[in-house]
């Protein structure tokens, strides 16, 4: 269920240190996020474009992850031309089409693209496990790391526990319905994931206190950033700070 | 005659679940030294609390457990025992929770102590020793199921115990998995306790039966004279079983 195909790879990216890579998205994303100008907006796009196209993922299924993100977008376009209001309208027939609503669906489209263009250069050429043991290192409480590193290896399993729950009531005839058995039954198989879910943490804990567990994950491998880390992380501090200035520049559409 | 005390030694344990009468467990008096030992019995009727009991994962309402002849009392003594004895679970995906196969079996020497350098290393010569060579970057929980069963014995192996415990080991393993199995069993130097209901995988790999009656845990006959009819060819000719 759960694969890390853009971590795949042996690209400058993928070889950079995952607190380094961490650091530098966090700057840029949230430069991106802050950001109220279509200057900013549309240069941060093309950059963390040109940093995705480096770290060279898979076309396809890029493509894929970009229709899931730029679906909600959809919706957004949807709905605020219409209803954003504002001085500037379109009128066409009987509908008022803001122009401030459609400036702003394009900035929210872009800014969400140029994030995910940075993550997925960034943070997807990482497993979720050196992520995890990147976001200790750089001071995140443990149990937050410990958080992502242990939903990361039980969610499949909690998953699958629910899979084999939904097909045990296939199988003896349960079709779902609007009607109250359809959702007793939901409810039942929800709760018993849970319980199980519960008692599957429980001997896993158990699992690890026998084996010496003391509260604190030692990691196998420690990695130290090198020189290129440290160059890399300065190039991506320096695009922040120049999306950041680039957001004073009077520029407007 | 034998002056040293046996490797593990219970005395007088019982255990009955919160809130029941019936003691699940009455009086049990049991010592390993370097036997291989097999626990059968019917389902529920004790045998993996007792193992949780000599694990400390539950306290037993009364007795004690020995380890080389000290009684087990601190949690200290409970974190020595647990290095020295190894508990393979019933369910390999509750006793494999890292990502990839080298840092599950490197987590128990990374515990007690080892460097991450001197960790790798005992990992990948478990793992060598299990057949397992390979297999230090593959994903946990993409293993097949017997895969998991061997990776999940070498966490334990990793940790150099005296003993191991092992609850039902031969459950869903294809025949050569299981044979594979009853070969590292067999050739280990280690003593062990196996539960189990698969009669062959205990004969091939124990030497002393057990069985769980009543709460009480009674010691089989070594062999036992009887008649029986035989369902394979060659029956008439003198011949072993359940090896």
């Amino acid at each position: 269920m759960i694969d890390e195909p853009f971590a795949q790879g042996s690209t400058f990216f993928h070889k950079r240190d995952s607190r380094v890579k961490l650091v530098g998205a966090a700057a840029i994303s949230i430069v991106l996020a802050l950001c109220s100008s279509f200057l900013v907006a549309v240069s941060g796009c093309i950059i963390t474009g040109i940093l995705l196209f480096l770290s060279k993922p898979d076309p396809a299924l890029l493509l894929r992850r970009l229709i899931q993100v730029n679906f909600f977008s959809l919706f957004i376009w949807l709905t605020l031309p219409f209803t954003y209001g504002g001085g500037d309208a379109l009128h066409v027939s009987f509908l008022n089409i803001s122009l401030d609503g459609i400036r702003m669906a394009a900035l929210i489209t872009l800014k969400s693209n140029g994030i995910l263009f940075c993550f997925l250069a960034l943070l997807a050429t990482s497993t979720t496990v050196n992520l995890g043991h990147a976001l200790e290192k750089l001071g995140v409480p443990r149990k937050l790391s410990f958080l992502l590193l242990f939903s990361y290896r039980q969610l499949f399993v909690i998953h699958q526990e629910y899979q084999r729950l939904q097909r045990a009531a296939k199988l003896r005839g349960f079709t779902p319905k609007n009607s109250m058995h359809t959702y007793k039954t939901y409810s039942h198989l929800f709760g018993m994931t849970l319980v199980k879910s519960w008692n599957r943490a429980e001997r896993v804990h158990q699992a690890m206190i026998l084996r010496g567990f003391n509260g604190r994950l030692i990691p196998l491998s420690r990695p130290q950033p090198g020189r290129a880390d440290y160059y890399f992380l300065f190039v991506m501090l320096l695009i922040s700070l120049i999306l950041a200035g680039l957001s004073f520049v009077s520029f407007s559409v | 005659m034998n002056s040293k005390p046996p490797l593990l030694e219970l005395r007088n344990l019982s255990y009955s679940y919160p809130g029941q009468q019936d003691r699940l467990l009455k009086d049990i008096d049991f010592t390993i030294n370097t036997e291989q030992i097999g626990f059968i019995g019917p389902n529920g009727s004790g045998k993996t609390t007792l193992f949780q009991i000599i694990m400390g994962l539950l306290q037993a309402d009364e007795g004690s457990i020995l380890l080389h002849g000290e009684e087990i009392k601190t949690g200290k003594d409970i974190f020595t025992l647990r290095k020295k004895l190894g508990f393979l679970f019933q369910n390999s995906d509750d006793q494999l929770f890292s990502p990839t196969v080298l840092e599950d079996v490197a987590f128990g020497p990374l515990n007690h102590g080892a460097s991450p350098e001197q960790a790798r290393e005992i990992s990948i010569s478990t793992l060598e020793k299990l057949g397992l060579k390979g297999f230090e970057d593959r994903i946990t929980h993409r293993l097949s199921g017997g895969e998991k069963k061997l990776v999940a014995l070498a966490t334990i192996l990793s940790m150099r115990p005296e003993m191991l415990l092992l609850d039902e080991p031969s459950n869903n393993l294809d025949p050569p998995t299981r044979e594979r199995l009853i070969k590292i069993l067999r050739g280990q130097d280690l003593a062990h306790i196996i539960i189990s209901h698969d009669l062959d995988f205990l004969a091939s790999t124990c030497t002393r039966l057990y069985t769980m009656q009543d709460g009480h845990l009674i010691r089989c006959e070594d062999k036992q004279i009887h008649s029986h009819e035989h369902i394979h060819p060659y029956g008439d000719q003198p011949h072993q079983h359940g090896r």
